[in-house]
């Protein structure tokens, strides 16, 4: 490994070739496969993505310093490649893509009571430790098996907004809809997902350890 | 008076625009008095902060 050079504080320069390592490789592209698959809903459009990702990368080798600098700059590459194929599939997403009136006054019912206030067991409580979450590879299970529960157009945009981090214009003109249905959507989305979360993780005495 | 339906729309709508002087007020009016909308609002930064970190997390790491 010549091409690493040691820096003062010990950490080595890392370069493209960590690219190379088969293990490393190999781990970032799973998380890579299933972060497009989240975004995308098929698994080969996801593959392909990846693929051409990965690609990019090796052909624009540069430096970093260390392999979170390297994952976060895949990681970039990659988000073009999954909006490149969001902008292609626009015109498919327009189709049924309207938030259904009846599953909206469903979500809301079980949330809120006639006057629009919570349920008593709906309350959302105090999230301990979220800090301590990110850093809890089991935490990252668990989020993304809420991700998953989203419904399909309200996951595609809440996606669209908070990993590739795309604005309103653009999101409205990919999804088809106006603003005021993507915030409702992303509205319901940040509900379910924080009941999830809640539930499964931040909850009082529930947590697995 | 705004209801914890409509507080937490406008609670998710301050993540994408800024909110009008009005929709501010009557927010902290109800936000003083709702726990639970107060722990809303704290999550819904949290919950931005999560999902962007989620593409630099290591959760593949250990399989």
């Amino acid at each position: 490994m010549t091409d690493r050079h040691p820096l003062p504080g010990g950490e080595a320069i890392r370069d493209a070739s960590d690219l190379t390592d088969p293990q490393f490789l190999q781990d970032l592209r799973r998380q890579m496969v299933r972060f497009a698959t989240l975004q995308l809903s098929d698994t080969s459009l996801a593959e392909d993505a990846v693929q051409e990702a990965l690609i990019g990368a090796l052909k624009s080798a540069r430096s970093f310093g260390g392999r979170a600098a390297l994952k976060t700059w895949v990681f970039a590459i990659l988000k073009n490649k999954i909006m490149d194929v969001l902008r292609k599939r626009q015109r498919l997403m327009e189709v049924g893509g309207l938030p259904n009136q009846n599953e909206e006054d469903h979500d809301f019912g079980e949330l809120f009571n006639a006057k629009g206030f919570w349920q008593e067991d709906e309350r959302p409580t105090a999230w301990g430790d979220p800090e301590a979450a990110v850093h809890d590879q089991h935490f990252w299970r668990v989020f993304e098996a809420c991700l998953e529960h989203l419904p399909g157009q309200q996951g595609r945009v809440f996606m669209m907004r908070e990993f590739i981090e795309m604005e309103t214009p653009e999101i409205c003109k990919t999804a088809g809809v106006s603003v005021t249905n993507l915030n409702v959507m992303l509205h319901r989305a940040r509900l379910r997902l924080r009941k999830c979360l809640e539930n499964s993780w931040f909850s009082p005495g529930e947590s697995p350890c | 008076m705004l209801n914890c339906q409509r507080a937490t729309r406008l609670l998710s709508d301050a993540q994408e625009r800024n909110l009008t002087f009005t929709e501010r007020m009557n927010l902290q009016m109800h936000t003083v008095m709702c726990s639970g909308c107060r722990n809303f609002e704290r999550q819904m930064q949290t919950l931005r902060r999560i999902t962007r970190a989620y593409a630099k997390s290591d959760i593949a790491q250990d399989e």
